[in-house]
């Protein structure tokens, strides 16, 4: 018997898995995909937003702020690159100065702190040279700031397994039962788990989880935004995140610098009726790739090194739901996950670990290491470190992906340590090859021998991202046994 | 820090013929930098043959071509690093580099010569819609999977683009037992070369739809089916058009990119339309002593060419580590007009020069019975018929500087396409 | 009657566009070749076209699992297959150099497959 199974291993999931391992509990992560991070996680805005847009009053508003807050906390004992870059909402010519004026007040009532409207435009200008010449006045957010979605993610699973979480990866689960004990039977294609509590963190398939044990429903719409990722000589046209005011065209493209130093613009908002559609489409890159001249000018889009798309789970409600409802006790909702959910992910854990803990009268565990060193990034070493580190093993004196200088040494760490990668993905996610500008055309190859070698799996189960996503069929000579 | 006359980074064709040259040139302490782990660089996985007409006066493959400057390289004892990534070069040529046995390391060059070649263009950089799933290779990564890995990436296959290493691919996997079921180009006109698509389409009725392109990919996991659709004159799919394929593979071949991330480093002017450097006739960059040659400088179709131009970088990267930088007010621009897309060099001295001055260039579009034009200011010194001119081949001019050098005054170099 | 074929000349990378005027099977004319060889395609495509054909062979103990080969000089085009499905079963033991002959007189051609790079030896 669990103490707690969580359904979903996205950053709300794990966040909470982690928060909970500060407890005596056991606990299991249930996730249908094949690594953490698979779902809305990882494709997002990768933005930790300063908590003016969501409406007072609202879990969103209060979680974003919270969020916001810990974030740095949680970036540093994880180990996670975070940068509290800031951010403008421009106003442009043709906009109602009044709607950014709401926004700052909004923003107040919400308790965020430092934002300030800026109407000065040579500030504005010196502060960002790109921005649109239409730009009269901007919101600043000073606390804004930008994250890896990936990392923060796999930090805070790789964290909660080495203080005891437990994880099952390619487990969809297909069942959630009350006993009559008031505990709850989950059922996978792989297993029947019993356990006290359950948390529905399954992003857009939270409602389906949630409808299984509630009577009250939930409907979660899946909102695709799809986005374009420039490389890096791109990545300084902008050094804070620029979100336009929305209008009657819409919410806007953001464009903003991610904190691998690449150039992030997008997303679209489109509701999509297939909770798997993560295509993107010509409309949609289209979109980004006018639209985001809006708020910004001489974005060099011919830097695109990829596109991608995202679904948000979006409750009709409108707002996260969070918590039991009433005829599902020991059922935990952190669902409706949509933005500002990975700002939120560390005030979720938080809170919903804490009212679960309360629940099952849970103890501290008193070995709690809160604390997780992130893979070794050679190029943060100085020559005679870096050197060191060579000499006592040669496998960081091999680049592997040339693009984003990625040596054998830290894919060999990403597919060795605790959670570690499994597909050309989860290294992609966990150090980078394969995300650059070449997308993993000199390094695949590589890195699938990497795999076999430290998976002791044949070529044929390397995959992609799991699942029937393998890369090759088998030998091209037929004399070989595949 | 070691001192070293020449660096030159990138053990392909162009490095291998650039050190060569180099050495023959009189200088013995040369280093190649190579980032794989032997020498010949892309050829090793161009199995095909037909490399080394011009060179060679003989149809090799990509490995005999190889082999051949590699031996050179041996036999001159001119010393090489396996395995070595160059990260970093200063304008004042102090070259960073890494490998498993030296570590970390730098060389304070005399010379550098850039040869690191180019890469494929991915399918991102194309903002192609649909999924991401696995079975969409470049078809280079296709190609080092089943002839140098022994594997077999797909069987039924469509390929985006018709340049060279599609072609070879979809004869490639032809013989391998995949089916290749269209070859999808979204200009009215190949990329590649003629006998490719000869032998590598037409010899196994590929169809071959120009003036196409991919606007879906479908399949979460795997690739599971791609459409098709005809693009108008602005290059945009049209409408009703739309033609499903079912396939497991897409190969992309879609153009290749100079890899001049290590020249920004080293403060390099790049051409934005070759994305190379600016050079000129000495193959010379906008930093003295910086050399580029071979697909680095502008991508070739021939690796005759290539070697060709990289034996020139090393006589010229010589020259200057025996004489220093030569200095003349008398360079004069190539300017590229009319249907020419860029001329590498760009600039020509003609007082500094060689006795010929070859200008390679590609042309924007197909010209039929047309004529390559060069002007010496406003006087036509060259007047070429050529039967067809296309942009997937490499077509150049031989300048003589006594013609050059009898010019007073000369202001500038015109190279022109001029139709019937 | 005369009938005029049109071929895209593959001997060099100029492709030259050659036209060929036969009757009876037999070669009258060639135009649009720049060259000899141009010529000598011509007339042997329009009636007996050849092919090198290039492709790997599995290589036991070799640094790498494959060796690329060769035909050493062109067979029938319509022996391609036949050749590919005869090489397709072969093992070659590392090292194997440039060369070396890999099998003689493949699929009845008389011609022999030769490998076209150096495996050393694993290890």
């Amino acid at each position: 018997m669990y103490d707690v199974i969580i359904i979903g291993a996205g950053v709300t999931g794990c966040s909470i898995a982690r928060e909970l391992s500060r407890y005596k509990l056991r606990t299991l992560v249930l996730e249908k995909g094949e690594d953490v991070c698979t779902g809305t996680s990882k494709a997002n805005s990768a933005i930790v937003h300063a908590g003016y847009d969501a409406v007072p009053g609202t879990l969103k508003a209060k979680l974003n702020r919270l969020g916001n807050e810990m974030m740095g906390e949680v970036a540093d004992d994880l180990d996670v690159p975070f940068s509290r870059i800031g951010s403008f909402v421009v106003c442009l010519k043709n906009d109602d100065p009044k709607k950014l004026q709401a926004l700052y007040e909004r923003g107040l009532a919400n308790g965020i702190k430092g934002l300030e409207i800026i109407t000065d435009i040579d500030r504005l200008h010196e502060m960002e040279p790109n921005l649109s010449d239409d730009v009269v006045s901007a919101l600043y957010a000073p606390t804004a700031g930008i994250i890896c979605p990936f990392l923060l993610t796999i930090a805070m699973a790789e964290n909660a397994y080495t203080n005891g979480v437990e994880f099952r990866f390619n487990e969809e689960v297909s069942s959630v039962s009350k006993e009559d004990d008031g505990s709850y039977v989950v059922r996978t294609a792989a297993g029947v788990y019993n356990t006290r509590t359950v948390v529905n963190a399954a992003g857009v398939y939270a409602d389906a989880i949630h409808n299984m044990v509630s009577a009250k429903k939930l409907h979660i719409t899946a909102r695709k935004g799809e986005y374009c990722l420039l490389d890096h000589t791109a990545g300084g046209h902008v050094k804070h995140t620029i979100f336009v005011l929305p209008n009657e065209f819409g919410k806007g493209i953001l464009v903003s610098p991610t904190i691998h130093g690449n150039l992030l613009l997008g997303p679209t908002a489109v509701d999509v009726d297939d909770k798997e559609a993560t295509n993107t489409t010509g409309a949609g890159l289209t979109e980004v790739n006018t639209k985001c001249f809006r708020g910004v000018k001489n974005i060099p889009t011919r830097e695109v090194i990829t596109s991608f798309a995202g679904l948000r789970a979006h409750e009709d409600g409108d707002d996260f739901v969070i918590g039991e409802p009433e005829d599902a006790a020991g059922f935990f909702d952190a669902a409706g996950i949509e933005s500002p959910g990975l700002t939120s992910a560390p005030a979720i854990g938080r809170t919903l670990a804490g009212e679960i803990a309360e629940k099952l009268k849970a103890v501290k565990n008193e070995n709690f290491n809160g604390r997780r060193k992130g893979i070794l990034d050679p190029k943060k070493l100085t020559l005679e470190e870096r050197n060191e580190l060579i000499r006592k093993n040669p496998a960081y004196g091999t680049i592997i992906c040339r693009c984003e200088s990625v040596t054998e040494g830290e894919i060999i760490d990403a597919i060795t340590r605790p959670l570690g990668a499994k597909s050309l993905d989860g290294v992609k996610r966990r150090v980078r090859a394969g995300m650059g500008r070449c997308q993993g055309g000199f390094c695949s190859p590589r890195v699938m021998d990497l795999l076999k070698k430290y998976r002791n799996v044949p070529m044929t189960d390397i995959t992609k991202s799991g699942g029937k996503s393998q890369i090759v069929f088998g030998y091209s000579k037929r004399s070989e046994e595949v | 820090m070691k001192n070293c006359d020449l660096v030159i980074i990138g053990g392909g064709p162009a490095g291998l013929a650039a050190a060569v040259s180099a050495y023959d040139a009189g200088i013995r302490d040369i280093l190649i930098l190579e980032r794989d782990n032997c020498l010949g660089g892309i050829l090793n996985q161009c199995i095909h043959n037909g490399f080394g007409l011009h060179t060679f006066k003989e149809e090799l493959t990509g490995p005999e071509y190889a082999d051949r400057f590699i031996r050179q390289v041996l036999e001159r004892k001119i010393e090489y690093r396996l395995s070595t990534m160059v990260m970093d070069i200063t304008p004042d040529k102090i070259v960073t580099a890494m490998n498993r046995e030296d570590g970390m390391f730098q060389l304070k060059a005399r010379a550098v010569i850039l040869a690191m070649g180019c890469r494929e263009r991915p399918r991102g950089a194309l903002n192609i819609p649909g999924f991401r799933p696995a079975g969409i290779f470049s078809a280079g990564t296709a190609q080092r999977l089943i002839n140098i890995e022994g594997y077999m990436p797909g069987r039924e296959v469509v390929i985006l683009g018709s340049g060279d290493i599609g072609l070879i691919m979809a004869r490639r996997m032809t013989l391998e037992g995949a089916k290749v079921k269209v070859v999808a180009e979204i200009m009215p006109y190949s990329g590649g070369l003629k006998r490719n698509i000869v032998q590598c389409l037409d010899d196994f009725g590929i169809p071959l739809k120009l003036s196409h392109t991919l606007v879906d990919i479908r399949g979460k996991e795997r690739v599971e089916g791609v459409t098709i659709a005809q693009v108008d004159e602005h290059m945009k799919p049209i409408p009703g058009t739309e033609e499903d394929y079912s396939c497991d593979t897409v190969l992309l071949s879609v153009g290749l990119l100079p890899e001049n991330e290590l020249s920004k480093c080293a403060g390099v002017a790049l051409n934005p339309v070759t994305r190379g450097a600016f050079v000129n006739d000495r193959l010379e960059t906008s930093i003295d002593g910086v050399f580029a040659c071979g697909n680095v400088l502008h991508v070739h179709d021939l690796v005759d060419y290539v070697s060709e131009e990289a034996a020139s970088a090393g006589r010229h990267a010589a020259e200057y580590i025996t004489s220093g930088e030569k200095k003349s007010d008398s360079a004069v621009p190539v300017r590229a007009v009319d249907g020419v897309r860029y001329t590498v060099p760009t600039t020509v001295d003609p007082k500094l020069c060689d006795e010929m001055v070859t200008v390679r260039f590609r042309v924007g579009k197909v010209f039929k019975n047309s004529f390559i034009s060069v002007y010496l200011d406003d006087e036509r010194i060259q007047h070429r018929k050529k039967q067809i001119m296309a942009p997937g081949e490499m077509e150049q001019v031989i300048l003589p500087k006594k013609t050059l050098l009898a010019r007073d005054g000369l202001k500038e170099i015109t190279v022109r396409i001029e139709e019937a | 009657m005369v009938e005029t074929k049109h071929l895209t000349c593959i001997c060099c990378p100029m492709g030259c566009q050659i036209s060929v005027d036969m009757e009876d099977g037999k070669v009258l004319k060639i135009t649009g070749n720049t060259c000899k060889r141009g010529e000598i395609y011509a007339a042997k495509e329009v009636v007996s076209p050849t092919r090198v054909v290039t492709t790997t062979v599995k290589v036991d103990g070799g640094e790498l699992p494959v060796v690329s080969v060769k035909t050493e000089k062109d067979i029938p085009k319509g022996k391609i297959f036949d050749v590919m499905s005869v090489v397709e079963e072969i093992h070659v033991k590392a090292p194997v150099a440039i060369g070396d002959v890999i099998l003689p007189d493949v699929a009845g051609t008389g011609v022999n497959i030769v490998a076209t790079k150096n495996i050393a030896k694993a290890g």
